[in-house]
């Protein structure tokens, strides 16, 4: 019976502790026994990071890393409510991370990898991009004889062939995708076309979809002929160029995402985070790296070859999308112009 | 002589007081600066929290009967436009939490600073009334921002302010400088011309001077004009004082020695010679202590003539050959070929030279030989050695001091003045005297240095 009550309570204590959902977590053990331990909370999976784990572990053979993976909002969860024995965050949620920062909870760090970083890819000196992740267009040539050039030119596309498109245009969920709800609010501040888009969306019943990974497998199926704002560089590595699928980048604007990392306050292992920053930074000087785990570095060379491209500002303008009656207006907007009810 | 003591210098005063004010002017300077740079930054960030603050009170609505509001993108990313500080927001209405950070403090002033989530933040405030469906609703909206950025501003304000004003201080102490060198120059002017008068040229001073040293020149010109009365009187005094006592003690000496002549009896002649002992030593007394009143008159402003040191000395060695004769003292020279050339008084230097061959001659026994060694360079020896009894050990300071006699001499006629004048004049030449024993025999040496 005691046994028992005390079970109860280091289960509701677990409970309490664990409130938020791992999806995975892995370790990787010290090459060379262990000296230390740097724990990492990231939304990135499996498959893009260990190449920039191992590479890392290689430079520190005396560090054991624990890899945990999960949400974008349990990673705030786990931050900001119950301030979790992380050393270092990463997300792709740039909103989440920039709250994160501005409410107290990153350390700021400077060293000669984070000053060469461009000014856009960082914030206080204690949010550092280490990707820049474009939003694009995923569709079958079948449907597009011509490729569209800009917004304007897909709503046209679309409108005029509402039959042929019908139930076949497909988006995030914006409501349940934190990306899809960044990339969304990021639109909708660089033109009004993006309005126009979801009501044209949405008279094509357009459907919604959780990840990236979902839209591009029902564009490759045939059961999609465009998927709008899916992940870039997740695309990239999905889609092969020789089939009939393509990726489009629209020359009126496309949203950059910036992977970003930071150090809580109470991080254990201070110096092997900063290392990892550093690493995370310099990332374009290795390629092989970058070529196995798909993630595009910052590179501030490509903003001036495109001029389209909008990487999202840190700061606290994005803070304003996070505002509780700020998303709930914009999502009743976007659901009343992309949903038939 | 003692000259006047320096104490403080008006030149660093000057300068220690203007760059004084120079200093005070800088620090001023620098926290005017700094208070007023200061307060535009803070300016700045106040104007552009109320602008946020008024975008979000517009963006205010009623809906439904309550008021909602739609925060408008540019009100919280102005904030984030010039520097990278953190930003907080709070809407209440009628005191309850609308949205934002629900434990941002709200105050009754429409500015703040205070501390919040480990920052300093300045936070604006505004008020507003929204009716929903006929009630009134009192919307508060204040928008924090910390202050880092603009610390950045007035720590970078602050040090071009310290630098300008570091700068000031430079340039105003460097300016200080040439002012106060500037403002004493009429002195050294002054100074120069009157350093640079002759021994007997006690003219007043006539150039062109600033107002203040009008005084100044005017008192010295009074006190030249006593000094050259002074002078003059001291100069007749001496001559008269020569010629009043010198001649009757000539006349009372001749009147003696004739009256010795025509005395029979051993003890008149006796009284006799002493008495012309006593007449002696009382005009030898007096011309040494003309002399000497002499010397001390004329080192204080001592003619720079130039002259033939050789001559001199040959001068005055014929001057007293006569007198050694009489005693029956050989006199030896050995001077130098050629003239000595000198640049000194001549007076004096006669007087020096006539005072310590009498000595040496006086101090003889008869029968014996002073020789007079003349070794010119840097600095001309001119040495007197006699055969007489020396000094006996009588140390120079002794001998050179006024009215001081050597212990051995009781039986010869003298003042002690003799070598305190030449040990004078040496001094006012720059040189010494300098006293030892005779080396081959016993008697003196006496030599004059002139540098």
């Amino acid at each position: 019976m005691r046994l028992l009550a005390l079970g109860l309570i280091l289960s509701l204590l677990a409970s309490f502790v664990l409130a938020y959902e791992i999806e995975d977590q892995i370790t990787y053990p010290a090459p060379s026994g262990e000296t230390s331990v740097l724990r990492i909370i990231s939304t990135a999976d499996r498959p893009a990071f260990e190449p920039i784990l191992t590479a890392f572990q290689a430079q520190n053979p005396g560090l054991t890393i624990h890899y945990t993976i999960t949400g974008t909002s349990d990673v705030m969860q786990a931050i900001e409510a119950e301030r979790a024995p992380f050393d270092l965050v990463i997300s792709s949620a740039m909103d989440l991370q920039t709250k994160l920062a501005n409410d107290g909870f990153a350390q700021p760090y400077r060293s000669a990898a984070t000053d060469a970083l461009p000014p856009w890819a960082k914030w206080r000196d204690q949010l550092f991009a280490f990707t820049m992740e474009r939003a694009v267009l995923v569709l079958s040539t079948s449907d597009f004889p011509t490729l569209p050039a800009t917004r304007e030119g897909l709503i046209a596309t679309l409108r005029n062939a509402p039959s042929q498109f019908r139930g076949r245009v497909g988006t995030y969920d914006i409501a349940r995708s934190g990306f899809g709800y960044l990339m969304a609010t990021q639109d909708s501040r660089h033109s009004d076309s993006f309005w126009r888009l979801a009501e044209v969306m949405g008279s094509l019943d357009a459907r919604l979809y959780r990840s990236s990974g979902d839209m591009i497998r029902a564009v490759a199926s045939g059961e999609l002929a465009l998927a709008y704002n899916v992940l870039g560089s997740y695309a990239a590595t999905q889609i092969s160029p020789s089939g009939d699928i393509r990726i489009v980048e629209l020359s009126d604007h496309v949203n950059v995402m910036l992977r970003t990392a930071l150090i809580p306050t109470w991080a254990q292992n201070p110096g092997s985070a900063r290392a990892m920053i550093d690493f995370l930074t310099t990332l374009k000087t290795q390629p092989s790296i970058t070529s196995a785990s798909g993630l595009p570095p910052i590179d501030a060379g490509a903003l001036s070859a495109n001029p389209a491209l909008r990487p999202v500002r840190l700061g606290p303008g994005l803070l304003v999308f996070l505002d509780r009656l700020k998303r709930d207006t914009f999502l009743r907007n976007w659901h009343s112009a992309v949903s038939r009810e | 002589m003692t000259g006047p003591v320096a104490r403080g210098s008006i030149r660093r005063t000057l300068f220690l007081q203007l760059c004084a004010i120079a200093a005070l002017l800088a620090v001023a300077f620098f926290f005017i600066v700094r208070s007023l740079a200061e307060g535009a930054a803070e300016q700045t960030q106040d104007d552009i929290l109320a602008a946020s603050a008024t975008a979000i009170a517009d963006s205010l609505r009623a809906e439904d009967g309550a008021v909602t509001l739609e925060l408008p993108y540019s009100a919280l990313s102005m904030l984030g436009t010039i520097n990278e500080d953190r930003v907080f927001y709070r809407i209440t209405v009628n005191g309850e939490t609308l949205t934002g950070y629900d434990d941002l403090p709200l105050g009754d002033s429409a500015f703040a600073t205070f501390n919040y989530r480990g920052d300093t933040v300045r936070r604006v405030q505004q008020s507003r009334v929204i009716s929903t469906g006929g009630s009134a609703q009192q919307v508060t909206i204040a928008v924090a921002q910390t202050r880092r950025g603009m610390e950045a501003i007035s720590g970078r304000i602050t040090a071009t302010a310290t630098a300008v004003a570091l700068a000031f201080f430079g340039v105003a102490a460097g300016l200080s400088l040439w002012a106060a060198h500037t403002a004493l120059s009429p002195f050294q002017r002054m100074t120069q011309s009157v350093t640079r008068r002759g021994p007997t040229d006690l003219r007043p001073i006539t150039s062109a001077m600033p107002q203040e040293l009008v005084p100044l020149a005017s008192a010295i010109n009074g006190f030249m004009g006593r000094l050259g009365a002074s002078l003059k009187r001291s100069e007749d005094f001496i001559t008269e004082a020569a010629h009043r006592v010198r001649t009757p003690l000539a006349t009372v000496r001749t009147q003696a020695e004739i009256t010795h002549r025509k005395l029979q009896k051993p003890e008149h002649k006796q009284a006799i010679r002493s008495m012309i002992r006593a007449v002696d030593e009382s005009s030898r007394s007096a011309g040494q202590m003309l002399d000497h009143a002499m010397v001390t008159l004329r080192t204080d402003s001592l003619d720079h003539a130039q002259l033939d040191l050789r001559d001199l000395v040959a001068d005055t060695c014929e001057r007293l050959a006569p007198t050694a004769d009489l005693k029956d003292i050989r006199l030896t020279q050995s001077l130098p070929p050629g003239p000595v050339p000198y640049t000194g008084d001549r007076v004096l230097l006669q007087s020096a030279l006539r005072n310590i061959l009498d000595n040496a001659i006086k101090y003889s026994p008869a029968d014996s030989t002073v020789s007079v060694d003349f070794a010119p360079g840097t600095p001309h020896r001119i040495s007197f050695t006699d055969q007489g009894r020396g000094f006996n050990g009588t140390s120079l300071s002794d001998l050179t001091h006024r009215f001081s006699r050597g212990s051995n001499v009781d039986d010869i006629v003298g003042s002690g003045l003799g070598l305190t004048i030449a040990d004078e004049v040496a001094r006012a030449h720059g040189g010494a005297l300098d006293i030892s024993e005779n080396t081959e025999r016993t008697g003196a040496c006496v030599s004059l240095l002139l540098a």
